[in-house]
């Protein structure tokens, strides 16, 4: 068999076997160093701060829908709705949503327009942890907006096996 | 081709503000699963969606794996003049979907 380069994770079953006591013959990884580099409420800020730059986020405006209990975290539907009469002098510009305990702390950016005529997306997302989600909108005046919804997740997504 | 579903309303008034829903089937591979054995699947995602109307983009999104399988996205526009929305879905793989729907503004 050629050697092909592979990513040695434990499985759960496997941590729960070691973690029973029993002996295992292969190596296996603490289940700390199983997970993929998780996004902190830190880089959660660094995400944030690279969407916003210098910029001050100020609280309202935006009105963040997630259902505070999810059941499957594979599929959780999100809204997002920023009150702005959406025209060409006053509209918004851009939407994102970040979360702190996904792989990855970006989750979304929408970018709308005067011609949207109403500032409101919808759509499905993973959700790894219990945690809260930010969304931030960026309005044609500069300023900038958030909500965020702190979720519980039944059953996690991303990071099981198949 | 992956199959998609495009939501557009077959008429509209002019100026009235209209509600486009679209859905592909794609795996969103996140690149952070596994097998049993450990081996990880690569990512493989849909990283934009972009909608014109008649050409001008009116929509556009950025895609992150935390986005769900089958992504769907729902997002408003205004109906300003009869023609044709194109919906675009472009992958990790460089591979762009287009999908097209007529709409008739009175």
């Amino acid at each position: 068999m050629p050697e092909r380069q592979t990513i040695v994770i434990p499985t759960r079953r496997q941590f729960l076997v070691v973690a029973g006591g029993l002996a295992v013959t292969s190596t296996v990884l603490p289940l700390a160093a199983s997970r993929p580099a998780a996004a902190t409420p830190d880089t959660m800020a660094a995400a944030i701060r690279d969407f916003i730059g210098e910029a001050t986020v100020r609280d309202g405006k935006v009105k963040l829908d997630l259902p505070p209990l999810v059941e499957n975290g594979n599929s959780v539907s999100l809204n997002v709705t920023v009150d702005s009469p959406m025209t060409e002098a006053d509209h918004v510009k851009s939407i994102a949503v970040f979360n702190e305990k996904n792989p990855q702390p970006n989750v979304l950016h929408f970018h709308l327009g005067p011609r949207s005529g109403k500032a409101s997306v919808s759509t499905r997302i993973r959700l790894a942890d219990s945690q809260r989600v930010v969304a931030i909108a960026q309005l044609s005046d500069g300023s900038f907006w958030s909500d965020s919804v702190d979720v519980i997740v039944t059953l996690v997504a991303c990071l099981e096996t198949l | 081709m992956a199959r998609a579903l495009v939501n557009v309303p077959a008429k509209a008034k002019r100026g009235a503000v209209i509600e486009i829903k679209a859905l592909i089937s794609h795996p969103m591979e996140t690149g952070y699963r596994h097998d049993e054995s450990g081996h990880v699947y690569p990512r493989d995602i849909i990283n934009r969606f972009v909608c014109t109307y008649n050409g001008v983009v009116v929509f556009q999104a950025d895609l992150f794996p935390a986005v769900a399988a089958n992504p769907f996205l729902s997002f408003f526009t205004v109906a300003t003049e009869s023609g044709v929305l194109a919906l675009s879905w472009t992958g990790d793989d460089g591979r762009t979907q287009v999908e097209t729907a007529n709409i008739t503004v009175e």
